[in-house]
């Protein structure tokens, strides 16, 4: 199996609180890893990590064959490590659905007309098609869920990192959400506190707990 | 502000009119907005009652072929008048001139109740159109057009942003309050109240701030490069050309009828 991202002896703190102390940590293709563990035991911390978005106290970062230091570096592993936030309402900042979507392939270089279409078929694929020309802030909860799968998706990442992604969401809408990620070939790592959730999609479990991350059976 | 005239002030889906369908959304919203631009500068810029009084007419038509709700649009009309009817009041006291009546020895004078009556029509009148014309535009419509008419980039994104988050900020402010609610809490004219109200308003700036920050990284996780970009497919058709035609006309008029005034005071004096 091919590995994606692997940290080695990372190490990062708050201020006032230890969060991440000398982790080791891989993830290879088509894995699904959960990532579970306390409120507060620093998981979101570890993907911002992950992505660049903050900077480890030590340790190292190799991700898609590179190791990982500037900012620059980061570019690169934000492309191809989709990041998807807790909270919908922090990525979905365009006024229309077909805007967000389309958000990240112009970042990428592509054409206004390859962006477009890229984000259609991405709508389309996770049966959001017809959503194009609603206004972000007025859908419901579970809409705004897709949406920002199909603003990361649209991408076309290697790699998902799933931020507690039923959240607040009814049961419809996680079921939903269940079956379309079953079918997503990337691999994840999933932080969820939802056991049910977790125990349908999770190759692999894993914990945060004092600053280590281990393998739960 | 008394409680039938009060709105929602941080959701812009309150502030759009609820109105059904009708003729007015058949234009572009570029049309609509430089009909209204026209349409706005020939009325504040005319010097007789003529005009604004057409003006009137004229937005009182547009307002009732573009299906306003009567109570809410009226309601926005009557906000602003409170201000005006303070004017009205005002302004044939306090401008000098040929006295018309006396109120407890102060003389109300012919131009100043002109005056007051111009400012009244006129305000009327734009604001009545503007609510027809713009109010009936969803926000982002609003700001695609104003990009798709060259307003700086830089603005245009700052006002989406604004209506983007204005409500969910608001949300955060409702829930907060609500939780406040839940406890007993009643606003009274005390020192507890003030202080509660800062750390509601203090809380909502630092959430606001956080938020912010974290709408940012997830815009660095997608890659974002200080560029942001519009997709809109907006047509200008040939009734756009029409609505154009009618705010030059109206333009027009305003200038003849200045013009006409104008010769006609010259011609008196003679």
């Amino acid at each position: 199996m091919s590995e994606l991202i692997r940290v080695e002896q990372l190490s990062y703190h708050y201020p006032k609180r230890r969060v991440l102390d000398a982790v080791d940590f891989s993830l290879h293709a088509a894995e699904r890893v959960s990532l579970e563990g306390g409120n507060g035991a620093g998981k979101t911390t570890f993907f911002n990590l992950l992505v660049g978005l903050n900077k480890p106290k030590s340790g190292r970062i190799f991700a898609f064959g590179r190791e990982r230091r500037e900012e620059a570096d980061f570019h690169e592993v934000r492309a191809q490590a989709g990041f998807l936030f807790q909270d919908p309402d922090d990525q979905l900042f365009c006024p229309t659905v077909l805007e967000d979507v389309a958000f990240g392939p112009l970042n990428l270089g592509k054409s206004q007309a390859e962006a477009e279409q890229l984000a259609c078929t991405t709508l389309a694929h996770l049966g959001m098609a017809g959503f194009e020309e609603r206004v972000t802030y007025q859908l419901s909860g579970g809409e705004k869920r897709m949406i920002t799968l199909a603003a990361v998706l649209a991408m076309q990442p290697k790699v998902l990192l799933l931020d507690e992604p039923s959240n607040a969401l009814d049961d419809q809408a996680r079921e939903r959400l269940i079956s379309t990620l079953q079918q997503l070939p990337q691999a994840m790592i999933i932080i969820s506190h939802d056991a049910t959730f977790l125990s349908q999609l999770s190759t692999r479990r894993t914990r945060l707990e004092g600053g280590k991350i281990g393998a739960l059976s | 502000m008394p409680q039938f005239l009060e709105h929602s002030m941080t959701s812009w889906h309150g502030q759009q009119l609820l109105h059904q369908h009708s003729l007015v959304d058949q234009f572009d919203p570029r049309a609509r907005i430089l009909a209204m631009t026209l349409f706005a500068l020939a009325t504040v810029f005319s010097h007789n009652l003529l005009i604004p009084a057409i003006a009137l007419c004229l937005s009182i038509g547009v307002a009732l072929r573009a299906n306003l709700d009567m109570q809410r649009t009226l309601r926005r009309v009557l906000a602003m008048d409170v201000f005006i009817v303070l004017m009205i009041v005002m302004l044939p006291l306090t401008t000098p001139g040929d006295a018309l009546f006396h109120v407890f020895g102060f003389a109300a004078s012919q131009q100043g109740f002109v005056q007051a009556m111009m400012i009244a029509l006129k305000t009327n009148a734009v604001v009545l159109m503007l609510l027809a014309l713009l109010g009936t535009l969803e926000a982002t419509t609003l700001g695609h057009a104003l990009a798709r008419l060259r307003v700086p980039e830089k603005l245009v994104h700052l006002m989406l942003f604004t209506v983007r988050y204005l409500e969910v900020i608001g949300r955060e402010y409702k829930r907060m309050r609500k939780a406040m609610k839940a406890r007993a809490f009643q606003p009274r004219a005390n020192w507890h109240t003030w202080r509660s109200i800062g750390y509601l308003v203090g809380m909502l700036l630092i959430r606001s701030l956080e938020r912010s920050e974290r709408t940012y990284a997830a815009m660095k996780c997608r890659g974002f490069n200080g560029r942001l970009y519009l997709l809109d497919r907006a047509v200008w058709r040939r009734c756009d050309n029409l609505l154009l035609l009618a705010a030059v006309g109206f333009v027009l008029l305003a200038l003849w009828v200045s013009v006409g005034v104008s010769v006609n005071d010259v011609s008196m004096n003679e």
